[in-house]
């Protein structure tokens, strides 16, 4: 089995298996009547699940490339920023505190510009601040959204 | 004529401001590449929650339209569509350019789009009260197929492969699926708190189509963004309108096939967009030319993109089902506000709904006149540094889908979607189809409901789901719409070839 198909045959098998848990639990869990319509979904999705798999593992699925390696690497970074911010971050250190943090975070790592320059890690905490102010503004004045405060804002 | 009564809504001072608002950022968004029309729409979402629902459509309907046009400005000036709509015109308008007639493009372009699109919102205009009067005799399991068919049809004529595409709408439907039943207060699919309240849709719209792009754009590593800059010399506006109203041909082929693809959900303007390039290049005596900056390519491929905006709302505002994602996102919209659309949409919410679709007819000639002013400016955000947009879209997403019901739940959802979708889109699965899914889920499940207690009553649920004329012949389109493209599914696979595979 190439890695193409191993790429396309591992999605396949979890999305079988998601497909075999969601008819599992409809047509187990009770009131009956209240999983009619998710047991018809589970059916059509379950028949589709294999199907799709069938076509993974004989090497038909040819759409899609998969996740390049590099691609991977590259996201690494960014992926953690987010679901530090998302799962930590945002409530223990207060929303608008963790996002500026996140914002600069993900534009220093991204950004092609020298780390070595001064020049640049000053218009990268400029920018931040800039977007954040905008940010801030829009949803704590304007909008008056509560966002938890956590230790900072 | 009742959609003249009322214009006046349109020009109260804030309608018009967000009107005006929603037309030069939708501009600026739609020539940041990157940032799609659907994706800008679903993160303008919760900033409606402050606005009346009229207010609030007037926004995003203006949105829709801009940067749908906007999208034009990176694929002239940059040879980046700004969104998948403008893909043609990157062939002929970006050679334009290259000439020194960039600004004769771009000129060309938002004139084009602006006929393009005020004949597509007349079509939404006078096509919608119409289908809704036919809507009126739908029953419940009329709406339950009509629900089926706008999943299945986005399914399998959005994806590049059908199973997949079908696959992505099952699992929207399922995701719809959880939380608790609505009758019997039984809990469904719910394996950790946050998921007790089901999937809010705002937060799921945002994480589907935001979170995908950030992704992408953080796959590109540390890379330079060195994009070719072109300068933009001023060309007389007079002469641009006297060649847009030359165009005949093109304007009328870009409009009626916009208008026709728009009205078929599912389809949207990337192809409205090619087709018209095409066949306008068949029609032109000039054939040679196309290709090679011939204003023609320019005009039939903005005039199409535009036009299929109006009539992607048809089938939207009567039965509930989207032409196109960015309608997807909108009927999202419609819902937060408490408007379902369908038959009975202009008895319930007429003022709405009127002022709505006035507004997206003013919105054209506003996007004209801005767009001529402001493409050269919009032209310098276009080429805004890919970390400062990925940042800003990610804060953006959290703020939104944090912003509407004040839940730490909604916006882990809404990172847990938008990473799925990220793997599964580089497998070939699309976001659209699993948006209609969730969004159209408990509608089908609410009619299915409905539908069975009445069959029950009846003669059953097989005699009352699948006899009688008008659910045969929407069988018959859910059967059709999936053969359709497992035929041409089946034929495109016959030419992937194993370089493609590779890619």
């Amino acid at each position: 089995m190439n890695s193409h198909r191993m790429q396309h045959v591992v999605p396949a098998s979890i999305i079988f298996g998601l497909a075999l848990l969601v008819a599992y639990l409809s047509f187990t869990q009770e009131p009956a009547s209240a999983f009619l319509f998710p047991r018809i979904v589970a059916v059509v999705f379950v028949l589709l699940a294999v199907w799709n798999f069938i076509r993974a593992a004989t090497g038909l699925a040819k759409v899609g490339r998969g996740l390049a390696k590099q691609d991977s690497v590259n996201l690494l970074p960014g992926l953690v920023v987010m679901l530090v911010l998302v799962f930590w971050a945002a409530k223990a250190l207060g929303f608008y505190f963790s996002s500026t943090i996140a914002f600069f975070l993900v534009y220093s790592f991204y950004d092609p510009a020298p780390y070595s320059s001064s020049q640049d890690w000053a218009k990268r905490a400029g920018v931040t601040l800039a977007f954040m102010a905008v940010i801030y503004g829009l949803f704590a004045l304007v909008l008056q959204v509560q966002t938890p405060r956590g230790m900072f804002i | 004529m009742e959609f003249l009564l009322y214009f006046g809504g349109v020009f109260e001072p804030l309608a018009l401001a967000l009107l005006i608002g929603g037309t030069i950022g939708g501009l600026i968004l739609g020539a940041t590449p990157g940032l799609s029309p659907t994706m800008a729409v679903a993160l303008l979402i919760p900033f409606t929650f402050h606005l009346t629902p009229t207010q609030g459509l007037i926004l995003l309907g203006a949105a829709y339209t801009s940067t749908v046009a906007g999208g034009a400005v990176s694929a002239i000036l940059l040879k980046i569509p700004g969104a998948p709509a403008n893909i043609a015109t990157a062939l002929d308008g970006n050679a334009m350019a290259k000439k020194g007639e960039g600004a004769r493009a771009l000129h060309l372009s938002f004139m084009a789009s602006g006929v393009g699109g005020i004949i597509g919102v007349l079509l939404l205009i006078f096509l919608t009260p119409v289908l809704a009067q036919w809507a009126l005799k739908f029953g419940p399991s009329h709406l339950f197929w009509i629900a089926i068919l706008g999943v299945t049809v986005i399914g399998s004529l959005d994806s590049k492969s059908f199973v997949k595409g079908l696959l992505s709408g099952c699992i929207g439907l399922w995701l719809s699926q959880i939380g608790y039943d609505d009758i019997q207060g039984a809990e469904r699919f719910v394996f950790f708190d946050a998921l007790s309240g089901g999937i809010t849709i705002i937060p799921a719209l945002i994480g589907l189509f935001a979170i995908p792009q950030v992704l992408d754009m953080f796959a590109k590593g540390r890379m330079s963004a060195a994009i070719e800059s072109i300068e933009v010399p001023k060309y007389k506006i007079l002469d641009s309108l006297k060649e847009v109203v030359s165009s005949v041909r093109a304007l009328s082929i870009g409009t009626v096939i916009g208008s026709i693809i728009g009205l078929i959900p599912g389809v949207g303007g990337q192809i409205a967009g090619l087709v018209a390039y095409d066949q306008a290049r068949n029609f032109s005596p000039h054939r040679e030319k196309f290709g090679t900056g011939h204003p023609e390519g320019v005009i039939a491929a903005e005039s199409a993109n535009n036009a299929m905006v109006g009539p992607s709302l048809v089938p939207l505002l009567t039965l509930s089902i989207p032409g196109s994602p960015t309608a997807a996102v909108l009927l999202g919209g419609l819902l937060i506000h408490g408007i379902f659309p369908g038959s009975d949409i202009f008895d319930k919410h007429p003022e709405v709904v009127w002022t709505f679709i006035n507004s997206m007819l003013l919105g054209q000639i506003l996007m004209v006149i801005i767009g001529i002013y402001t493409a050269a400016w919009a032209a310098r955000i276009a080429k805004a540094p890919i970390p400062i947009l990925a940042a800003a879209v990610l804060v953006l997403a959290l703020f939104g889908s944090y912003s509407v019901s004040q839940s730490m739940g909604d916006v882990q959802i809404m990172l847990v979607l938008g990473v799925g979708m990220y793997i599964l889109e580089k497998f070939g699965f699309s976001a659209a189809p699993l948006v209609l899914g969730l969004i159209l889920g408990p509608i089908a499940s609410d009619y299915f409901t409905n539908g069975s207690m009445i069959a029950t009553a009846q003669d059953g649920p097989w005699v009352y789901f699948f006899t009688g004329p008008l659910n045969i012949i929407l069988v018959a389109l859910v059967i059709a719409s999936i053969g359709y493209s497992f035929w041409t599914n089946m034929l495109r696979s016959n030419f992937v070839d194993d370089k493609e595979v590779a890619q």
